[in-house]
C-alpha cells in the first residue's frame, strides 16, 4: 500500500461510489462490501423493491392518478347510498372499476386516489425533513467536535435540552400556535400545515444525530490521516468537510433509513390526532382516524390506509436493519 | 454524581422557560384565547389583567415560577382567587386550576404505564435473552421477524384493531370506561386489558432486539468466558454475568420510555377515551387552553430529566464497573 496523502477521503469516496477505483487497496471497497452484503439478504432487496415503487408513485401520483381517470378531491354523490346515510354504495366499501378501493362515506371521494396522495405528503414530509435532519445534526455535530471548549459544552447543554422535551406532546402543542405564525407569514393553510411539521420534525430531530456524529468525529480526530492533514496544514475546513465527512456516511446513512419510518408513523399520528394535516389534503392518519365511525359498516376503510402505513414503515425498518448490518465494518454479524 | 443532578436542575429551568415561552409568546394574543369565539373586548381585557397577561413576559415567568412553589392570588381587589402551590395557572377554558386537573389525571395514566412497562419489560428481555440463546437457528429468526412486525405497527393502528376486534365485533369486553381500581378492580381491568396490550405490543419489539443484541455483545467478553470455563451453569452465566453487563442500556431505554409514558400515553389514551395527563394535553391543545398544554409540557420533561438522573444513579448499582464521579 503506498502512501496515500489523504486516505481518509479515499476510504470515504470508495464508499460513496466515485472514487472506488482506489487500485492500492486490494479487495473490496466498503461500498461494494456493504452492497453485496445487503444484496444476498433477500427480505432487504424485497423491501428495497416496495420502497423504490412507493417513492415512484410517490413522485408521479398525479399523472397515476390522472391517467387513471381518478381525482383525490372530486366529490360522487353517485357512490353513495342516501337512504343509508351516505355510505358507499355496493360490497367492500363501493369497490368498482371507477373506484379502485372504494369511495369515502358521506363525500364518495376515492380512497385510491387520496392513498397515493396520502404516499406523496407522507413520503415529502418525511424525506425534506430527514435531509435537514442530517445537514443540521451533521454539522453541528462537526463543528462541536471539533471546535470543543465553550461551543463543544453550549451544543451539547442544547441538545440535553432538547431532549428533555416530550417528543409527541410537544408536536401537538406546538400545532396550534406554530400553524398561526405561518399562516401569517403568508403560508397557505395547507403549506402551513407541511411547514410546522417539517420544522418541529427538524428541531426535536437533529440532536440524536448531532451527538451520534459528535461521538464519532472525537475519534476520528485520533486518527493518523487526520493528524496527517493537519501536519501538511489543510485549512480547517478542508479537514472537517473532505476528511472527516466522508467517514461518516455510514452513521449517517444508518440513521436516516431509521429516521423515515419514524416520522412517517408520527405525521400519521399528528393527522390521526387532528393536529397534522387537515381536510382537504389527504393523509394517511386522517383516513384511519375517518374511518373509525365506519369501522363496523366498511372495515376495509381501516385496513387499506392501515396496511399500506405498515407495509411503507415495516420495508424501511427491514431495509434498515439491512443496512445497519451491511455497513457494520465487524462484518459478519447476519451472515 | 452532585454535577448531574445540577445540571439535571439547570436544564429543567431552561426546559420551564422555553415551555413558557413557546406558549405564551407565541400565540398572537393569548388572553383572546381565554374564552372562545363569543368573546366581546371587555372581557378579553379584563382576563388579561386577571391572569396578569398584562405584564411584561418576564415577570409572567417570575409569577409561573413563583406559583409552583408558593401559591399565588390571581386578579386584584375584591376579584380575587387564590391558587396554592404547586399552582401550575388557571385555565378559563374548563374554569378550573390547572393542579387539580393534572392530580385527577395523573392516577389513570400512572395506572397505564405501571402496567404496561411490566407487560412488555419482562417478555420482552425474556425472549430477547431465548433469541439470543437461539442464535443464528428459527427460533431466533421467528421471535425477531415478530419483533420487527411489531415494531412497525403504528401505535394508534393496534389500539384500534384491538378495539374493534376484541370489543366491537367479538364483544369479549364491555367499552373501555375508566374507574378506579380501588372503586370496580373488575371494571379497571378489563378497562386496561387493551391498553396496556396495545403499549407493550409497541414497546416489547425494541426490548427484545436491544436485550438480544447487548448479549450477543457481551458474550463474547473474556469474563464470559472465563465465568464459562469455571463451569458455571449457563443459567447463572447468563443471570449474573452477562445480563448484568449487558443491562445498562436496556435499563436506560426502560426509565425514559417509563417517563415518556408517565408525562401522557397520548394515543393510547385517546383511542380508549383514558381521562390520564395526554389525554388531557390533547384536548387543552384542541382548546387552545395554553395553561394546560404549558402545565402538562412542563410535566412531561420533568418526569424525563428525573427519569435521565435516576437511570444514571441505576448504572453504579447494576454494573459494578461503573463509579459514579
Amino acid at each position: 500500500m503506498s502512501l496515500t496523502v489523504e486516505p481518509g477521503s479515499a476510504e470515504g469516496a470508495a464508499l460513496l461510489g466515485n472514487g472506488a477505483s482506489s487500485g492500492d487497496f486490494a479487495g473490496l471497497s466498503l461500498r461494494a462490501l456493504a452492497w453485496r452484503r445487503l444484496r444476498r439478504d433477500k427480505a432487504a432487496m424485497v423491501a428495497m423493491v416496495f420502497l423504490l415503487l412507493v417513492a415512484f408513485i410517490a413522485i408521479f401520483t398525479p399523472w397515476i392518478v390522472g391517467l387513471m381517470g381518478l381525482d383525490p378531491y372530486s366529490f360522487d354523490q353517485e357512490a353513495l347510498d342516501p337512504a343509508l346515510g351516505s355510505i358507499p354504495l355496493g360490497p367492500w366499501g363501493g369497490i368498482s372499476w371507477d373506484h379502485p378501493l372504494g369511495v369515502e362515506p358521506l363525500t364518495g371521494r376515492d380512497i385510491f386516489a387520496r392513498l397515493l396522495y396520502g404516499a406523496r405528503v407522507s413520503l415529502f414530509i418525511a424525506s425534506t425533513s430527514v435531509l435537514f435532519i442530517v445537514i443540521i445534526g451533521t454539522t453541528v455535530g462537526i463543528v462541536a467536535a471539533y471546535k470543543g471548549g465553550w461551543l463543544d459544552t453550549l451544543i451539547g447543554r442544547l441538545t440535553d435540552l432538547i431532549l428533555a422535551f416530550p417528543f409527541l406532546l410537544i408536536l401537538i402543542a406546538l400545532s396550534p400556535v406554530l400553524t398561526q405564525r405561518l399562516e401569517a407569514i403568508g403560508f397557505s393553510p395547507e403549506w402551513a400545515r407541511f411547514g410546522y411539521i417539517i420544522i418541529v420534525f427538524v428541531v426535536f430531530g437533529w440532536p440524536y444525530l448531532a451527538r451520534l456524529i459528535r461521538g464519532q468525529v472525537l475519534s476520528l480526530r485520533e486518527r493518523e490521516f487526520v493528524e496527517a492533514a493537519v501536519a501538511t496544514g489543510a485549512p480547517t475546513r478542508r479537514i472537517l468537510f473532505k476528511e472527516m465527512l466522508p467517514n461518516l456516511w455510514a452513521p449517517i446513512i444508518v440513521y436516516a433509513t431509521i429516521s423515515l419510518p419514524t416520522l412517517i408513523a408520527a405525521e400519521a399520528v399528528l393527522s390521526y390526532l387532528g393536529v397534522g394535516i387537515i381536510e382537504p389534503t389527504p393523509s394517511w392518519g386522517k383516513m384511519l382516524s375517518d374511518s373509525v365511525r365506519y369501522f363496523v359498516i366498511i372495515p376495509s376503510y381501516l385496513f387499506i390506509p392501515g396496511t399500506v402505513l405498515f407495509l411503507v414503515v415495516y420495508s424501511f425498518n427491514v431495509f434498515g436493519d439491512a443496512i445497519r448490518d451491511a455497513l457494520d465494518p465487524r462484518g459478519s454479524r447476519n451472515n | 454524581m452532585i454535577r448531574r443532578i445540577l445540571t439535571g436542575i439547570l436544564i429543567l429551568i431552561l426546559l420551564s422557560m422555553v415551555t413558557f415561552l413557546l406558549f405564551n409568546a407565541l400565540p398572537a394574543d393569548p388572553a383572546a384565547l381565554t374564552c372562545g369565539k363569543s368573546c366581546n373586548p371587555q372581557v378579553i381585557a379584563a382576563n388579561r389583567v386577571r391572569l396578569g397577561l398584562d405584564q411584561p413576559l418576564y415577570m409572567q415567568y417570575v409569577e409561573f415560577v413563583k406559583g409552583i412553589f408558593f401559591g399565588r392570588t390571581y386578579g386584584s381587589g375584591t376579584a380575587t382567587f387564590e391558587c396554592d402551590a404547586p399552582c401550575l395557572g388557571y385555565s378559563f377554558r374548563k374554569g378550573e386550576q390547572v393542579t387539580p386537573l393534572i392530580l385527577k389525571a395523573l392516577p389513570v395514566t400512572i395506572w397505564l404505564s405501571l402496567g404496561a412497562f411490566l407487560l412488555w419489560l419482562i417478555p420482552g428481555v425474556l425472549l430477547g435473552i431465548y433469541a439470543s440463546r437461539r442464535r443464528g437457528r428459527w427460533q431466533e429468526r421467528v421471535t425477531l421477524g415478530s419483533a420487527l412486525v411489531g415494531y412497525s405497527f403504528p401505535s394508534f393502528f393496534i389500539g384500534l384493531l384491538l378495539l374493534f376486534f376484541v370489543v366491537i365485533r367479538w364483544q369479549w369486553l364491555p367499552y373501555p370506561s375508566y374507574i378506579s381500581p380501588f372503586e370496580n378492580p373488575v371494571q379497571f381491568l378489563q378497562t386496561m386489558v387493551l391498553p396496556w396490550l396495545t403499549l407493550a405490543l409497541v414497546y416489547m419489539a425494541f426490548y427484545i432486539r436491544l436485550t438480544r443484541n447487548q448479549l450477543l455483545e457481551t458474550y463474547s467478553e473474556d469474563y464470559i468466558r472465563t465465568a464459562r470455563a469455571k463451569g458455571l451453569k449457563e443459567g447463572v452465566v447468563i443471570r449474573k454475568h452477562a445480563l448484568r453487563a449487558g443491562l445498562t442500556p436496556i435499563v436506560t431505554a426502560a426509565g425514559l420510555d417509563l417517563a415518556g409514558l408517565l408525562g401522557g400515553a397520548i394515543i393510547t389514551e385517546s383511542i380508549f377515551s383514558l381521562p390520564g395527563v395526554g389525554r388531557l394535553a390533547v384536548d387543552a391543545v384542541i382548546d387552545a387552553d395554553l395553561a394546560v398544554i404549558t402545565a402538562t409540557v412542563l410535566l412531561a420533561g420533568t418526569f424525563i430529566i428525573t427519569a435521565n438522573i435516576v437511570v444514571d444513579l441505576l448504572y453504579a448499582v447494576i454494573d459494578p464497573r461503573v463509579r459514579l464521579a
